[in-house]
Order: structure tokens, then sequence, then C-alpha cells
């Protein structure tokens, strides 16, 4: 305290302080008048300004919403593009009483519930003064008595926008996808700013794969509106950046013959150009329209498409896994070439069933219906008539193990890596597969079974059709794509393997089998080369979808359509210089020969024609010069 | 020495107070706040889209103040010089405590939850710091050595640093200021004053790259051009400016601002709510705001000057400029000419902590106002 005492001046700490508390009224002097004159400056001299904003201010800034990519098939043939609707909006900041103008505008246009709980779903998330859609793609009848009533309609608005529109309809659902309003999970992922103009995303297909490229950049309006939101002037306009334009590998007219082939069946076909990996038509049969999910699906039409039995709204192409069945015996029957685990030379004696050492139970052989092939089965006589027994010995001795390996190679048990969202990859199954999927050991038996495409192996008709593609072009894998430009820019072909080492003489052997299952009097699908005037080279194959006991008949008397068998088969044309590969299935259409082979004779015969109307007939001549000549025939083939 | 013992010895007998009917209460100031308090809850009404709950709540606080300032002022100024280092050292605890149990709102950590209220205890610091400072430096030499000056920089850096970490840089800056504000009053060296005023600058390169999150520099980047994003961060400035603006020299009148009303202008009870001000009720109304604080500012700062310790002048002194650096801070960032930083306007914005805060401040210098009298009753 003395300490304190003895160095204390109050009169000097008062004077210093005095001082101190002068210059700092100073700088608080200056420091008010600053921010005064900012407030003179925004509210007298540039109040003129301020107070339009303010005024107007509801949409000083628009975004302008880019349009989106259009997308055509290879043809040049739209398969969607935007097409200028009208809709009822309604401006919630300027309607005094929501409900009563609801009301008043149900009295004069039709309004369905589900106009109303969307109108209130959408309500929830706009921005102020954001117009909210509540009746869309108004007639030209509604549109002039609203514009009649405007007066007593305060709060509403008519817009014209641009809506997604698939003039194909059902036709390319699966591949091309739609667009939809954008839901809460993506609105988290995506960036709010490029889509403030747009209110729809893909979901899937093409759409949802492309989203990036097909929106677009999203431009703005600065815009000075009058008290009732009617914009008066634009201050200043970045234009928005459309979306690519894609153009696709897909033939619209292949694709309707494709899926009219179908007529009601339920089943998948995918056909690919060989040499680019192109896919030139993918049906999933039965379809749906995709222009309701645009504008926001009825729950009740919804629910009826996710209910139906017949599973319309599932891609069967590339989701759906199916038992190759005997479809696979080519490839197997190459294989075992190739391993040396038989020869062209080899033969067998088919009783009509195979016994393997220690097991009681015979395996049957599907496709003899009077015991057996008999003596001489050799692997040519197995594929064109297409007997199970020696496949069966056969696999054995190549095992499992080569069995997995060497079909990996053509993309079995893989994904293809096809450009669209959400394909299966199938499975080939191998010994550590089964340790892993079901915690077993891999026994001979499995290894009989996946001889003939059954048991534990599945496949989607894509991967199918790009096994048939490899197989048709000799060894070379190639991706298969959907979109062949974007913006007019080749997507380039993209090989994922190199034609394998197995040399030309077991090629040939294998292409000749399976021309001769076309072509030849025992073949299995010899009923579709009636008039042909090229040859196509496939394999039938029957898928079982409930297992039957080995020894037991299968009865299809004894058990519902839904578990009859599926029909499957794969092709490729012509036999001689493959250009297209195609595969299909049938659900439970029980004979590849009859119920499926005939949709690819169809399919193949239009992308022939269509391919000789372009000029590629050089081209194909080329290589068959007595095929131009066949080809005169067609015509009277196809009118017949 | 003596004077003080003879004080003490004599004012220990509380029935002299009564006798004189002093409840020590600076009238001048009492009614100043009182027409902020008003001034306030009106524009509060309006800025809660006419929701009488805020204005409820909020007046419940002010009514709170009101009676800790009558409180505070009761106490004779030396105990509050005495007891200053309690008050600072339970700031510090419930700061701490705020860091490992307090709850927050968009990702910051700011608020104590007491049960009936929650409470945000940097705001409190913005007395406590300036109460303690004062008391510190007025024991010291004037003007204070470099020592003292260290001494005073730990205790105003601690609390900093603490609701940095919350992070709440811009109370953060006020608490600096505001301790700042003491040391200068105390009669900090100029090489000193220089000194911070370069080490500021050279700080400016090491915050951005080390200390600023990425949110704070964008409120800076807006600051400096809040056209490049309307939609998105610059928003809140665009809107608040529009608000101001549209309001012109007589307001849209009260309840009226399209602004505010229609939902365009973002926190408009809270940080924002001078825009509302501003919209309804012009440039008068702005200036009528000003002139009340004009007047809170200038009684502080007489209470200062005739304040009879060394304590009273520099916590007077200091709460009065610190009060003024508040609006300023506030109506400068709301205007579009400071960077958006979390800073309530005194009195108006909605908000428990700050409201409580300023009272007990108003409450010291009430207390310090009223010394004379006490001094009077008791000779």
């Amino acid at each position: 305290m003395i300490h304190k005492e003895a160095f204390s001046d109050p009169a000097r700490e008062r004077r210093i302080f005095a001082r101190r508390l002068i210059f700092s009224m100073f700088i608080m002097l200056v420091m008010g008048l600053t921010l005064i004159s900012r407030y003179v400056d925004l509210q007298v001299n540039q109040f003129q300004d301020f107070a339009t904003d303010s005024d107007n201010n509801r949409v000083h800034v628009r975004p302008a919403a880019p349009t989106r990519g259009v997308i055509y098939d290879r043809n040049g043939e739209i398969l969607a593009d935007n097409r200028p609707t009208s809709n009822l909006s309604i401006i919630r900041e300027r309607a005094d009483d929501l409900d009563q103008l609801i009301n008043k505008v149900g009295s004069l246009i039709t309004l369905t519930d589900n106009d109303i709980t969307r109108f209130y779903s959408r309500l929830k998330r706009r921005k102020p003064f954001e117009p909210t859609p509540l009746k869309l793609n108004l007639t030209e009848k509604e549109q002039a008595i609203l514009a009649v009533n405007q007066h007593i309609l305060d709060g509403t608005k008519i817009s014209a926008r641009l809506t997604r529109f698939y003039p194909k309809r059902d036709l390319f659902t699966h591949v091309v996808g739609y667009v939809g309003r954008i839901n809460d999970r993506e609105s988290k992922i995506i960036n709010p700013i490029n889509y403030s103009g747009t209110d729809s995303i893909g979901k899937i297909g093409i759409e949802k794969f492309y989203e990036e490229s097909l929106l677009g950049e999203v431009g703005s309006d600065n815009v000075e509106t009058n008290a009732r939101g009617r914009v008066m002037r634009v201050i200043d306009h970045v234009s928005p950046v459309a979306g690519n334009d894609l153009t696709l590998h897909l033939d619209s007219r292949l694709q309707q013959v494709a899926y009219e082939a179908f007529s009601g069946e339920r089943g998948s076909l995918v056909a690919i150009e060989i040499e680019t990996g192109g896919v030139l038509a993918m049906v999933s049969a039965p379809s749906y329209d995709a222009n309701p999910f645009v504008s926001g699906i009825s729950q009740k039409d919804y629910d009826a498409l996710l209910n139906s039995a017949d599973k319309p709204m599932f891609n069967r192409s590339i989701r759906g896994q199916y038992p190759p069945g005997s479809t696979i015996k080519p490839l197997f029957g190459l294989i075992g070439l190739q391993s040396q685990s038989i020869t062209t030379e080899t033969k067998i004696e088919d009783p009509g069933y195979f016994l393997m050492e220690g097991i009681e139970r015979p395996w049957r052989d599907h496709n003899s219906e009077r015991g057996g092939h008999g003596k001489g089965v050799d692997l040519a006589k197995a594929i064109i008539e297409s007997c199970d027994v020696f496949f069966y010995k056969m696999g054995v001795k190549i095992g499992i193990d080569t069995l997995a390996t060497s079909s990996q190679a053509f993309g079995l048990g893989k994904k293809t890596n096809i450009d669209l969202p959400g394909e299966r990859s199938g499975i080939m199954p191998s010994r550590l597969w089964k340790k892993n999927a079901r915690g077993a050991s891999w026994f001979d038996g499995d290894t009989i079974n996946v001889s003939i495409g059954q048991g534990f192996m599945l496949t989607t008709p894509l991967q199918l059709a790009v096994m048939t593609a490899s197989i048709a072009s000799r060894g070379d894998l190639i991706q298969p794509q959907i979109v062949k430009s974007i913006n007019g820019v080749e997507n380039p072909t993209i090989k994922v393997t190199e034609s394998s080492e197995i040399s030309d003489k077991y090629w040939n052997y294998i292409h000749e089998s399976m021309r001769d299952v076309v072509h030849s009097n025992r073949g299995t699908a010899r009923g579709i080369n009636k008039g042909l005037t090229y040859n196509i080279a496939g394999k039938t194959g029957t898928a079982q979808v409930i297992s039957i006991n080995a020894s037991d008949e299968y009865d299809r008397s004894k058990i519902s359509e839904r578990q009859w068998d599926h029909a499957l088969f794969v092709a490729f044309a012509p036999a001689e210089d493959p250009k297209i590969a195609v595969a299909l299935i049938v659900e439970n259409g029980e004979h590849g020969s009859s119920a499926a082979a005939p949709i690819a004779r169809t399919v193949i015969d239009t992308y022939i024609k269509s391919a000789m109307s372009k000029n590629d007939a050089q081209n194909l001549t080329a290589t068959n010069a007595s095929y131009l000549n066949s080809l005169q025939g067609y015509d009277a083939y196809a009118e017949q | 020495m003596q004077n003080n013992d003879f004080v003490r010895r004599m004012q220990s007998p509380g029935g002299d107070r009564k006798k004189s009917g002093s409840t020590h209460i600076d009238f001048p100031l009492l009614i100043l706040l009182l027409a902020l308090c008003t001034l306030g809850l009106m524009v509060l009404y309006s800025a809660g889209d006419q929701n009488l709950a805020y204005v409820k709540r909020q007046a419940t606080f002010m009514v709170l103040g009101f009676i800790i300032m009558f409180v505070v002022a009761q106490f004779e100024v030396r105990y509050w010089e005495k007891w200053a280092f309690v008050f600072y050292g339970l700031g510090l605890l419930s700061l701490i405590a705020v860091l490992f149990f307090g709850v927050g709102a968009k990702g910051a950590q700011r608020w104590l939850d007491v049960g009936f209220s929650r409470l945000q205890p940097a705001e409190f610091m913005k007395v406590a710091v300036p109460l303690m400072l004062a008391s510190y430096l007025s024991k010291r030499f004037i003007p204070p050595t470099l020592k003292h000056i260290s001494w005073a920089m730990v205790m105003i850096m601690i609390p900093a640093v603490l609701i940095m970490r919350q992070p709440d840089l811009g109370t953060a800056l006020l608490i600096f200021v505001s301790g700042f504000l003491t040391l200068f009053l105390a009669g900090l060296g100029v090489r000193y004053l220089i000194g911070t005023f370069l080490t500021g600058i050279a700080a400016v390169p090491v915050m951005w790259n080390f200390v600023l999150l990425d949110y704070q520099k964008q409120r800076i980047l807006t600051l400096l051009s809040p056209e490049k994003d309307k939609l998105g961060s610059g928003w809140n400035i665009v809107q608040s400016k529009t608000a101001i603006g549209s309001g012109g020299i007589n307001g849209k009148g009260w309840t009226e601002g399209t602004q505010s009303q229609l939902n365009f202008l973002p926190e408009s009870h809270t940080d924002f709510i001078i825009a509302v001000l501003a919209e309804e009720f012009g440039l008068i109304g702005v200036l009528t705001l000003l002139a009340l604080y004009t007047l809170v500012i200038a009684r502080c700062l007489f209470i200062s000057l005739k304040a009879q310790s060394q304590f009273g002048r520099l916590l007077a002194g200091s709460l009065g400029l610190i009060f003024f650096i508040y609006v300023f801070v506030n109506m400068g960032m709301v205007s579009g000419i400071l960077p958006v930083v979390g800073a309530p306007l005194p009195m108006i914005s909605y908000g428990g902590t700050a409201i409580l805060t300023l009272f007990i401040g108003f409450g010291l210098l009430m207390a310090i106002s009223t010394e004379p009298n006490r001094m009077r009753t008791n000779l």
C-alpha cells in the first residue's frame, strides 16, 4: 500500500485520463460520422435504387435453367427432348387465402388430389416469391379459362417452361431412363447453384448416368419486376449453357421390332454391334411409359407398376440374372478344346443320363426325349443337338478352376461396365466364390451343373450378348456402350482384352457348330432357317426356374406358368463375317428354339436389311460375295 | 488512506442511506435506458413476425436486467474493485465449461444450458474483462509499465483465445478491444500503441492463413464484393442493404417493412435488427436511435470524468467506449462497411445474456455515478 501511495498522483491520473478520453471522443466522432454518412448514403442517395430493389425484390436474381441435352438414336431419331408446356403456379406471398384460391382454381379446371398434395409438398421447399407449380401441362382450353378469370385469381401465374418428353413412350424407358423431381436425398449431393433453375434430375438409365453432361450450366437473369411480379426489365443476363446432346448406338427401328417381337411375353433382348460394342437394341419387356414420371406419377399408378407381377420397372437386361443354360455350351466347348481336355475327335456315347462315380443319382440329358443322343457324339454334335451328357463329362475333365478363369475372359461373372447405372455382375462360380458365398467347399456335382449353365451360374442378358460378340469376334472383349457420341464427339471403342490365343482351327470349329445349330437338319434352332438369305450362328438354351430332381421328368402340367423354364437364345450374324450379336431370354418361354430363336431371327433380319439399305452393302459383300445375291430374295421372304 | 478509513467507518450504519433518500440511481441514464428498451421491444415485435413470444421473453430479461442493475448500483464501487477478480474468474470458468459442456448451433459451441435458459458466457466477459483490467490497472503505476501491460495482456488474451476456440472470432475481437480500451484510458504509452497497431497489421496474414476458418474468410471476401454471390453468402448483406436503403428518410412504417416481413432479411430479430428499424422508421429512426446511443455514451463519459477513483474512471470510460464499439460494429456490418461477425445491437437485438450483461455494466456505471452522493450522505 505504501508502495502505491508513494507513486500515486491523482491529479496526473485524472489529466492523462481526460486527455485519452478527449482523443477517444474525437475518434468516436469520426467513426460516428462515417456511420451516419453510410446510412444517409443508403437511405437518401441510393433510396430510389433500393426502393425499387425492395419493391421488386421478389425476383432480382433469377436463375436461368439450361436446356437439357437432347438424346438421339443412331439415325437421329429423338428419344428424349424438351417440350414447352404451360403450368399454373401460385406465388404464396401474393395469394391472400391459399385454400380459397385453390378452391377457385379447382372450380375452373380439374385439379386432382395428386396435384394438390404435390403442390403442398413443393410449397414447403420453395424460396420466397418462387412460383410453386399447381397444375402442370395445361391444355389450351384450360389456359383460356384461366386467362379469362385472371382478375379473380390474384397470386396465380401461368408460365411456360421446358419439360422433358419421351416421344417413344415405353420403348426406351429402361435404357434412356427418365428425369424426375429432385428428392431430398439427391438435393443433398447436388451442387445447389447448378440446379437452381432446374427441379428435375436423371433418375435411371442414360438420363442418370450422363446427368452431368446432359444438364448444362445454369445462367442467371437480373430482373426488375413490378409489384404484380411481371418482369419489366432484364438488367443483366448470363446465358445458360445447354447440356450436351447424346447420340446413342441404339436403333429405334430395331428396338421397336425387338420389343414388339416379345408380343406380351416377359423377357429381355440385347443386340450389340460387334465391331464397336455399341448396343443396337436393349429391350426389357414389359416396359412402361416414362412420361408420367417427369411431372410426378400418381401414387396409384406408381403402386400399380410396382406391384405388377410382371415387374415392368425391373430392367431385366442389366439387372436380371438368369442361368445361361445351354447357351454357354459353345464357350465351354471352346474352353475344352483350348485346355486340351477334349479334341475335335473326342466322341462319347450318350445313354441319356450321366453317372458320377460315388453318386447314386444320375444327371439327366434334358434335350433327349428318346433315351440319349446315342453313340458317336462329338463336340459339334453336342452343340448342334445340345447334348448335356457330353458337357457333363467334359466339364468334370476341365475342372471348375479352368472353366471359371477362362470364362472371365469372356466377361462372365463381372460387370461389363456398360454406361448405365445399376448393372449386376452375375455369378461365375468358383471354389473361392462358393466358400465366400455359401461357406461350403466345391463338389464335382457343382461342376456338372455349371457345365450346362445351371447350378450356381448366373448371367445377365447383357453379359450373354457381350460373350456372344466376343465369340463372334474370335476373342475380342469389347465393353458395351449405349452412347455413341456426345455433342458429335465419338465415344472411343473400349477393348477390354485383345483376341485370345485360341487357334483359328478351334474358332472355325465352334463357329461352324453354332451355324449348324441354325442351318443343319438336326440343329435345335433349325426352325428359324426358313428363307434365310445369310447365315446365322446361334445356340439355344433352356434355364430351369425351379430345381427338379435330376431323375424326374420336367412336366409342365404339374407346375404353374411362372415356374416354367426360361427360353434363351444367343446368336451372331452373318456367321462368316459377324456384325451383330444378340442374346435374349423369354421368361417361362420353355424352349429356346421355339420361344426365343424366332425373336432373334426377326431382329437380325431387320438389322441386316437396314445395314444393306444404308450402302453398307459393299462392306458386307467384300468378304462374302455371294451374300449380296442371296439378299435379292430377302424382300420376297419378308412379304411371305 | 485516512480518508478511506473514515468513509468506511461512517458508512457502516445502514440507516444513513435511507435518511438521505438516495437509492444510487442515475436518473438520466435510467430514462435513456427505458427509452432504448421501449424502442427495442417495438422493433423486435415487428422483426419477430409480430410474434409476442419474442417480445415477452426479451421484456422478461429487461425487467430482470433492471433489477440486477439496481442491485449492482447499490454496492460501493470499492467492493467491485476488490471483487473484480472473482467475477473475472467465474467468467473464465464458465468459458472453459462451454468448451466441454456447451451446446451450440451452426457448428459453434457458445451456450451453457442452465435449465431455465441458455447463457452465453462470452457475453459476460464483455463486462468482466474491463472490470478486471480497471481493477488491476488502477492499483498500478500510471502510465502502466511493461510488466503491468504484459499482465494485463494475459488477462485479455485468456478469455479472447477461449472464445476464439468456440469459435466466435467476432466476440473474441470485441473482448480484446474492450480490454485494450481500458489499457488505453489508463495511459498506455504511445510507443505501445504504435507497437500494437503494427503487430495488428503483421498479424493479418498470419490470421488469414492459420487462424481464420473458411466461413470467416468467406465473410470478409463477401464484404469486399457482396454482389459476387447474391444467392449464396452475399445474400444477407445484399438484403440488409436493400432493407436499409428502401426505408428512405421516413421509413415504410411500423410492421410494414417488406424486406423483414417477407423474410428476405435473415437474422432479422438478432444481429440484423437495425435493418428492420432502418426499413420501417427510415433515416429518422436511425438518427433517433443514434441520438439515444450518443446520449447514453455521453452520460457514461461524463460519469467517468466525475468519478472519484481511478478505478471508477477507468471502468466507466471503458464501458462507455466499448458500448460505442458495439453500436459501431453492428451498424457497420449490417450496412456493409464491416465484415459480418456475430455482434448484437445493444439493447435492441434479441438475446438474454447480452441484455443482462449490458445492465450489469450500467449498474456499475450507476454505482460510480452515485459515489459522490454516497460520500456526501456519509459526511
